[in-house]
This record gives structure tokens, C-alpha cells and sequence, in this order.
């Protein structure tokens, strides 16, 4: 029976790679497995090494599991920080066939032919060699496999404030926090363990005469009756501008069903932020410093005191200060023959010491020099004691080289660092924020000074200031890791040097030193000790690399939170939606919107459906909703001013009553959208444009008004949903409308006042299809019945209605471009045949622009024209324009469609000088779908190029 | 994420706020054309307080001019347009 601070006695069964085992509530899956004598838990990154636990929290960096199975399967778990629940399924990663036996390990025989930078120096050449070798590459190096399928589990957010939010529930956090909740604040505490106490869970001190563990639970309990919340399992992952932090609450384990939230994204904004978020200990670097077997000493700790499993059964402890001493105390209490102590210091003080000393052998100015293996486990230890080497045979080597503070959040925050050389460590300077740095992670270790009022009873004494030893020691020969978790050794920190990658921001890069999933929060200290004592520079000079949020991993489906699936993003319905659906709508999105793309009837394929309802426009009478078209009316004194702005087409000899195209630039000249122009009245007008550009569009005209003519006489109103907007068009549809109305049709291009169905309507009459058409605006409540009466006025002389798929048929045929197709953000209207439209006199955004010789000399520039296909074959849209296959395209399709009037494909394109290239044959090249059409390249126009059919 | 003071609104975060440009980076519709690329296309980033234009496009719509460090992000003066 297992004792420990952070277990209790219910029996847990969990499986691993298969087998069962047993653990207990309370326990890591690191600790259940060290229990089960299970040392070998994952194969390495590069070298495919075998590797077991190296810390006991998120900063493992190596024994990586995967957790469930299925859709719920969570790649890349630290073995260390995922807590046993009943049916726990645990699966190892990055080995093949077996963990024990992993073909990959003899990656490690040929490691001398694949150091540092190896892939930069090996796999060059044209990209589609690299597709090759990728492939080759990803297999070999590699973490865990992505879950297939949609993920199950459901995540939320949360926002919430408080004057005080503390980061980690150890000593000074607990400290912190009950201090700011009994001084009335609203306090939020956030740890990121299951368990409250931090280092407490890991030591043998009572305070107020309880057990630190319970201590650290009462004080929970004191803060929540105080009002604050404690929010376990929960990681501050970020600390961004404005004290604002991000934090990832676990509510049920990796892998683990849930019944509710699996996890929620808290958005915290915090008046203060007290940082107790701790110290992570350093690795030692010596020649082999990753066999299974070799630890943290304050893993080794935990192990003993938190989980009741002893690591090993002869331990040697490798240390450069006072802290790793208790681990020996610990170890010992559950019967491990503690071999050595190996104290890199010459000449160690200190009561903590000497009560070492009479029990353990301790020795002095003695470092490891090599781990020895036995099959995967260690075997023993070299080591060098004084000017002896000595080989030590221990099951276990727990190691400190010191402490370095957790200044994630600190740093995130904008605040400072300063180099501590009496603590060799890092520590918060000035903070930009409202925020405060205590406990291990300001560098302070001794429980008196942060628990100031408690009563502490530690039988091992304070620990003295952590007197540094050699962070690194620069005699390995072998591989010894700085990074566990990418395998980047000093050898290759060494090589990055030599081949000129000096600063650590290149040998980052250049090694992958910190760019694993733990970012390496282990051998960062380790490494830039190396990297500044081969640059001969101190090392606070030898620079630091970023500290970027997340602190660790945070999965994606949290920061997506209920924003998923219908849910991604709001779906905005036309005012008709239902009538479109008894009509047998076949829905697309468009923008926010959902529009009808077609009305399938019994049989019909959606081709088939959409060319049906164009030629039906084209030879009768036809109903399209374009209600989702954004609608702007200015009005007053100002309004042309306002007008005059935002297009860049001739306005101001516009007459009351009637409208034209018009194109509105952004400021560097190229066409942001695209619309019609009304003139209501003198000082009215109506705009309309794009529906995927309104909220765009919307922007504009506010900066237009607000910042650009300081604020006219004029209101901008955007009136998108207040009206309906419905399409009538065909050959028949001005009789038809005539006597809907009964009054005449306005002239093309005008407008007119009227009613149908008894509610009042604006006839717009301007045509997108090509034949005499007229816009329908209808106040949005009052659709219903105008469209039933369009509908059954076309229906009556065998047209209906007809969805999107049609009417882009039908555009491009006359070669009207869209925003977003055509007009794709890179063209100026000359480009798109629009160019003689363009006021001479400028005054309009963008008319600047427009003047460059860049602009202003179109040749170069992609053009709008129709191709043709040559053997009917419909044209892939987006592929490329070619003269040959495998040559540099020349132009791209932008849209295609089947012939409407006749029969075969068409399609527009922007071509380069495509105005003085009419005639040319080309391909439609698209290799990703393997198609290519022979294209004929004519103007954009092709159908009625008079305009005989929409004009009077 | 900056917390931003609408002077209408008071304290709100700035998802509920769009960015629109540097102050000194507004085009003036009769801006003579090099005066409007340079302004467009040749703007300093230098250190130290710069002249913001934002909008409170998720809340009362209200252009603001914001004066803000580029370097620590603190916000100095938040006023109406």
C-alpha cells in the first residue's frame, strides 16, 4: 500500500499500450507506470531513443503519450500531467512495431550523418522533390498522430474579472491569495495541478501543525469561504495587454468522456496579477543524460513524497546546490539505497548538508559523466569525483542543476528580466503591467519568508540560497541533451556555432533547440550557458529567445469553443426564406448569408436545374431574390459630396429618377466593390452593392462621412434589411409587371413608385441577366406577398423562379463582373473593361492611385476576357491560362459556365495584355484536377453585344 | 487585447473595436497624388507614441483617435472624431 500526499486509496485500472495495470486515485499516469516498474514510456523525437520520466509537470518534455481512443484521442500528453480516471487508455508514440523494439532506434546508429541542420543541407532542390521528401521525413521524425474525425468533446468560454487573479497554488500563490480575499478583493486563483500545495506536495513540512498538503486544501477552503474562486486544473496560458489572461480549464482529463465541458477558454480581466507560478528544475548535461532511469531530483521527490513510488532502488543523486538533498531524504524514507551524492561544489555548508553527510556518502566536486544502459533501463552512472573517474551502478540518478524561475507570464506581460548571478538564474525585473512576481518564481525558496504568519516545521531546515554550480559543464562526449524533447544535443549547439548560427535566435532555428511542444522549458537556461561560454560573452548577454503564449499546448477545440459546426459563425437567413423552401430551395452559403442556389425539380441534376431556370429567363420570365445586396441611402445638402467620394464613376449629372453601374476604389486604386447608383430626389440617393462586401462597403461610407468630409450635412443609413429585394427579369417580365402594377414600367435604368399586392414597392429597372429587367425593393415585412405575386405573375407564362448558379450563367454571358471573382482585390477598373467609366476630374477614393505609371500603363496588367471552350468541354474554374502545359501561366479563369443561349462552355478570365489578345487559343490548365481545356480568348461579352434585349 | 476607453462606452475590450490607420496615413480626397502614395506606401514605424484612427464598430460606432506607444502598447488619450 502506497502513502503519499497526493493519493488516497481507491484502486484505479488504466491500461497502457495495451496491457493493464493498476493505480490509484490521485495518481499521474507518470506515477501509476513508475509504480507498475514501467520505465520505458516513449520513444524520442529524432533519434528514436528510448526514454522514460524526466520531471513530474507540464515541463516533460519527453515521455509523450497519446490519451483515448478514437475521435477522442489527445496526441502529445505528458505522461505527468494527465491524472488517472477509471478506463484511462494509454498509447505510446513515435514507435514501430513496439516501444521496446522501435525499428526507428537506428536512426540513433547513423546519428553522426544526421546532425544540426541536416535537412537544410541534405533535401534541396525544386519543390517537387521536397514533396518527396517530406513524406519520408514526417514519417520518420515525429510526435503523436492527430484524432480522426470530428471532435466529441464540447468546450466553452468564459469571460470574468477580479481586482486580484494569482497564478499557482503553491506556497506564496495560496499566500497571496488568502491575503487579497481576507482583505476583501475579488480574488480568482488558478493551478494548473489537480491538487493545491505546488512544492508542498513534494516535501516533508508541516505548517500551522498539518501537513503542508492539507494546509494548502484548508486554504483553498478559506479563500472559497471568503468569497474568491479556485479554479484547479486550470492553466494561465496567456498574459496579454491590459492584465487581460487566458487560462485552459481542464473539467475532465485527456481523453476522458465528459458529460458537459470537456474544457473552458476563461478570459480573465484582472485588476492585479500576482505571478506565483514557480521554478522548474534544470537538467544536468553529461553524455547520455536521457536514459530511462535518469530524473529531475525534484521528480524523483514527487515521486516519493506525493505518489508513495519509489523511482528506483539504488539512486545516485547528481546535484550543483542544496535542494537536491532532500530527494536523497525522500528516497530514503521509502528504502532506496541511496548510492551517492555527487555535489559539483568543492566545498558545501549548510545544516542540510551535514545531515546528509551523516547518513549518505556525500561527494564533493563530483559531477556524472556518462549514463550507462542496460537494454532500456539505466545501469549505472560514470562519473568524475575530484581528478577520479568512478562508476557508480544505480537504478536511478536524480539531478538538479539548479532552479529557473517560470517567468512565462511575466515576460508575455512586457516585463523585464535581470540576471541573478548569486542565484545563476533569470529573475522578474520591472513589470509593464500591474502585476507582481512572488515565491520560486521571484527566486525565493525559503517557506519562512513566504508564509509569513504560518507556523512551519520542516525536520531538513531552511534551504540556503541556491548557490549555483556550473550550469553546464562543457565535457560531454556523447550525446548530451539540452533539449529532450527536439534531441538537440551540445554537439549541436556547438555545431550551430561553428557554421555561424551565433546569435540563439538563429541556433534556435537552426537546431530546433525549444521548438517542441514544451518549448523548452527544461534545457533553456542549459543551453544559453553553452551558447554564451562558446561565445565567451556573460551569459545574460548571450540573449533569450521569445516567451510565447500558450505556456503549454492548449488544444484547438478550446480556443473554437462553441463556435463550430453551425455554430461557426452566424448565419444570416433572407426575410423569404421560408417561401424559397416551399419552392424546393437548394440552399448556398454566400457570404453570411444562406441564398437559394437552385430549384431542383424531381430528376434534376443541379446543372441541369440551373441551366433550365437561365434559359427560362432568357426566353420568358424569371424571380431571383437578391434581397442579401447591401442598400445604403445619403441624403441631405452633402449628400453628393458623400456620392462623389465613394464612386468613381460620373454622379453629379445624374437626374432624379434614375440610376447607373457604378465601381467605389479602395485608396490604392483597385475596385473594392461594385453597384448601382440612384438619384431618389435632388439631395437622395440610393446605393447598392455587394452582398459579400456590406459590411465593407458599410465601414467605407462611415469613414468617408466621419474622417474624410468631417462630418457633411449628409446621413448614411444603411438600409440592407429594411428592404427586399427581388429580380424580375426576361422578356416577358415588363408586361407582366406592367399589369402587376398597373402603370407602366420606368425605362431602363429608371425608376418608379408603385404597388403589388397592396404593399408599396420601388422598381428599379437595371439588368444583370442581360435581358429587360427590374429590381423589386419591398419593405423586408411585406415580402411575402409581392413575391408570391412576381412568382405567380412568371409562373403563368411558364417561368418561375431562379437561384444563384442561374443568374452567374447569365452574367457571364454578358460578361458583368463580380467582387471577389473578377474584381478580385488586384484589379483596376481598366482592367475589368471599366476604365472609359472612371471620372476624368478624380475627387473620389482612390483616383490618386490610378495615376501611378504602374497603373496607368495597362499592358502588363491582367485584363478581363471570355474564353471560349474549343471542343465544348466545360472550363475548370481558377485554372491557370497557358500557352503550353508546364509553362508560367499567362492569365487564370475566374468563372465558368455552360452557354445559356446554345450550347457549350464559357468562362471570363484575367489574362496579361488580354485586351490585344482576342483570337488566341490557350489552355485551361488545372493540375490539381488533372484537367486541361482548350480555350478560345475573345471579349467578355457573349450574347446580345448590342444590349438590344435589356434597353426599350 | 487592450482595453480601450470608448469615451461614450467607457472600458471595453478591442474585439469590439476595428483598427482603421496611423493618423498621419489619411488620404485627403484632394491630397495631390505623391503627397497621397507617400502617405500610403512610405509611412515611418518608428518608436514611441503614434497617432491612431479606431472605430467602436461593435458598439456605439463612435471614430476615435487614439494616442498610443507603439512599444508598450499603452494608451495615452482616447477622444472623439
Amino acid at each position: 500500500m502506497r502513502a503519499g500526499s497526493g493519493i488516497d486509496g481507491e484502486a484505479m485500472r488504466f491500461t497502457f499500450d495495451g496491457k493493464a495495470y493498476w493505480g490509484v486515485d490521485g495518481d499521474t499516469l507518470a506515477a501509476a507506470l513508475m509504480a507498475n516498474g514501467v520505465r520505458l514510456l516513449a520513444r524520442s523525437f529524432k533519434y528514436h531513443r528510448p526514454r522514460g520520466i524526466m520531471a513530474m509537470g507540464v515541463e516533460e518534455p519527453s515521455a509523450l503519450v497519446t490519451l483515448g481512443e478514437g475521435a477522442r484521442a489527445e496526441p502529445n500528453v505528458r505522461a505527468s500531467d494527465v491524472f488517472l480516471y477509471p478506463g484511462l487508455v494509454a498509447t505510446s508514440q513515435n514507435a514501430w512495431p513496439s516501444l521496446r523494439h522501435d525499428v526507428g532506434a537506428v536512426n540513433s546508429l547513423v546519428s553522426a550523418l544526421i546532425p544540426a541542420g541536416f535537412y537544410y543541407k541534405t533535401f534541396f532542390g525544386p519543390p517537387s522533390r521536397w514533396m518527396i521528401y517530406e513524406r519520408f521525413i514526417r514519417r520518420a521524425a515525429g510526435l503523436g498522430r492527430p484524432p480522426q474525425g470530428a471532435d466529441p468533446d464540447r468546450y466553452g468560454h468564459r469571460a470574468a474579472f477580479c481586482d486580484v487573479l494569482v497564478v499557482g497554488a503553491g506556497p506564496a500563490g495560496l499566500a497571496a491569495a488568502l491575503r487579497a480575499v481576507e482583505a476583501g478583493r475579488r480574488v480568482i486563483l488558478v493551478e494548473q495541478d489537480a491538487l493545491p500545495g505546488g512544492s508542498l506536495l513534494r516535501e516533508n513540512v508541516t505548517i500551522d501543525g498539518v501537513p503542508g498538503a492539507k494546509w494548502a486544501a484548508r486554504a483553498v477552503g478559506r479563500i472559497r469561504a471568503a468569497g474568491g474562486r479556485v479554479l484547479m486544473r486550470t492553466t494561465a496560458t496567456g498574459h496579454w495587454d491590459d492584465n487581460f489572461v487566458t487560462a485552459v480549464e481542464r473539467r475532465v482529463e485527456p481523453g476522458q468522456t465528459s458529460r458537459g465541458l470537456a474544457q473552458v477558454l476563461w478570459k480573465l480581466r484582472c485588476g492585479d496579477v500576482i505571478l506565483a507560478s514557480g521554478a522548474l528544475e534544470r537538467p544536468l548535461v553529461f553524455a547520455d543524460n536521457d536514459v530511462p532511469g535518469i530524473m529531475l531530483a525534484g521528480a524523483a521527490r514527487a515521486l516519493a513524497l506525493r505518489y508513495g513510488v519509489a523511482p528506483g532502488r539504488r539512486a545516485v543523486i547528481a546535484t550543483s546546490h542544496d535542494e537536491a538533498y532532500r530527494t536523497a531524504f525522500a528516497l530514503a524514507g521509502l528504502g532506496v539505497e541511496i548510492v551517492a551524492i555527487l555535489d559539483s561544489r568543492v566545498d558545501p555548508q549548510g545544516a542540510l548538508v551535514n545531515a546528509a553527510r551523516a547518513r549518505f556518502p556525500v561527494l564533493v566536486d563530483a559531477r556524472p559523466l556518462r549514463g550507462l544502459r542496460r537494454g532500456v533501463a539505466l545501469a549505472g552512472i560514470d562519473a568524475m569525483v575530484g581528478t577520479t573517474r568512478r562508476r557508480f551502478v544505480a537504478d536511478c540518478l536524480a539531478m538538479s542543476g539548479g532552479m529557473s524561475p517560470v517567468l512565462h507570464l511575466h515576460r508575455q506581460a512586457g516585463g523585464a528580466l535581470d540576471y541573478d548571478a548569486a542565484r545563476g538564474a533569470f529573475l522578474p525585473g520591472a513589470a509593464r503591467q500591474r502585476q507582481t512576481t512572488v515565491g520560486a518564481a521571484a527566486g525565493e525558496h525559503d517557506l519562512r519568508a513566504i508564509l509569513d504568519l504560518s507556523k512551519i516545521d520542516d525536520p531538513l531546515g531552511p534551504v540556503a540560497p541556491a548557490e549555483p554550480g556550473p550550469i553546464w559543464r562543457g565535457e560531454a562526449h556523447g550525446k548530451a541533451f539540452v533539449d529532450f524533447q527536439n534531441d538537440v544535443t551540445t554537439a549541436d549547439l556547438a555545431l550551430a556555432q561553428r557554421e555561424g548560427y551565433v546569435s540563439v535566435e538563429h541556433t534556435k532555428r537552426y537546431t530546433t533547440l525549444g521548438m517542441g511542444t514544451d518549448q523548452g522549458k527544461l534545457g533553456a537556461m542549459v543551453a544559453l550557458a553553452q551558447i554564451a561560454d562558446e561565445r565567451g560573452l556573460p551569459l545574460p548577454q548571450a540573449g533569450l529567445t521569445m516567451f510565447r503564449p500558450p505556456y503549454t499546448p492548449v488544444t484547438l477545440g478550446a480556443f473554437a469553443g462553441p463556435a463550430r459546426g453551425d455554430h461557426a459563425a452566424p448565419i444570416r437567413r433572407l426575410p423569404l426564406a421560408e417561401a424559397h423552401d416551399d419552392l424546393g430551395a437548394l440552399w448556398v452559403p454566400a457570404g453570411a448569408w444562406m441564398r437559394p442556389r437552385a430549384y431542383l425539380r424531381p430528376g434534376e441534376s443541379l446543372g441541369e436545374a440551373s441551366l433550365r431556370e437561365a434559359r427560362m429567363v432568357r426566353s420568358l420570365a424569371g424571380v431571383v431574390d437578391v434581397s442579401s445586396l447591401a442598400k445604403f441611402e445619403i441624403a441631405g445638402p452633402d449628400a453628393l459630396a458623400v456620392v462623389e467620394a465613394v464612386c468613381a464613376t460620373p454622379v453629379a449629372r445624374l437626374g432624379v429618377g434614375r440610376g447607373r453601374y457604378t465601381v467605389m476604389l479602395r485608396e490604392d486604386g483597385m475596385v473594392m466593390d461594385d453597384g448601382t447608383l440612384w438619384r431618389l430626389a435632388e439631395d437622395r440617393w440610393l446605393l447598392t452593392s455587394s452582398t459579400g462586401g456590406a459590411a465593407r462597403m458599410a465601414r467605407h461610407l462611415s469613414y468617408v462621412a466621419d474622417i474624410l468630409l468631417a462630418r457633411p450635412r449628409a446621413a448614411v443609413i444603411n438600409v440592407s434589411e429594411h428592404w427586399a429585394g427581388l429580380a424580375f427579369a426576361g422578356p416577358r417580365a415588363a408586361g407582366l409587371l406592367a399589369e402587376l402594377t398597373g402603370q407602366p414600367v420606368p425605362a431602363h435604368m429608371g425608376l418608379a413608385q408603385a404597388t403589388i399586392a397592396g404593399a408599396p414597392v420601388r422598381v428599379l429597372a437595371a439588368s444583370y441577366s442581360g435581358e429587360r429587367a427590374f429590381e423589386v425593393h419591398v419593405p423586408a415585412y411585406r415580402a411575402a406577398g409581392v413575391f408570391a405575386a412576381l412568382v405567380g405573375a412568371a409562373q403563368g407564362v411558364g417561368g418561375g423562379v431562379y437561384g444563384l448558379d442561374a443568374m452567374d450563367h447569365l452574367r457571364v454571358e454578358k460578361g458583368h463582373v463580380v467582387i471577389g471573382a473578377e474584381a478580385d482585390g488586384r484589379a483596376i477598373p481598366a482592367d475589368l473593361g471599366l476604365g472609359g467609366m472612371v471620372r476624368k476630374s478624380g475627387g473620389f477614393v482612390g483616383w490618386q492611385a490610378l495615376t501611378r505609371p504602374a497603373l496607368a500603363d495597362c499592358a502588363e496588367r491582367r485584363q478581363l476576357v471570355g474564353v471560349t471552350s474549343i471542343d465544348g468541354a466545360p472550363i475548370p474554374e481558377g485554372a491557370m491560362l497557358v500557352v503550353r502545359e508546364g509553362e508560367e501561366p499567362v492569365g487564370h479563369v475566374t468563372t465558368s459556365a455552360p452557354r445559356v443561349a446554345g450550347e457549350g462552355a464559357i468562362g471570363l478570365g484575367l489574362l496579361v495584355d488580354g485586351g490585344a489578345r482576342h483570337g488566341e487559343a490557350l489552355l485551361a490548365w488545372s493540375p490539381t484536377r488533372k484537367q486541361c481545356v482548350s480555350v478560345q480568348v475573345g471579349a467578355p461579352l457573349f450574347y446580345d453585344a448590342e444590349g438590344a434585349r435589356y434597353r426599350d | 487585447m487592450l482595453l480601450i476607453p470608448c469615451p461614450h462606452c467607457g472600458p471595453r475590450i478591442q474585439e469590439e473595436f476595428a483598427y482603421e490607420r496611423s493618423a498621419d496615413s489619411v488620404v485627403r480626397l484632394d491630397d495631390a497624388p505623391d503627397v497621397a502614395m507617400t502617405a500610403l506606401f512610405s509611412r515611418a514605424n518608428l518608436r514611441g507614441e503614434e497617432a491612431e484612427i479606431w472605430v467602436h464598430a461593435q458598439g456605439c460606432g463612435q471614430w476615435l483617435r487614439l494616442t498610443r506607444d507603439r512599444m508598450s502598447h499603452a494608451i495615452r488619450s482616447v477622444e472623439p472624431l
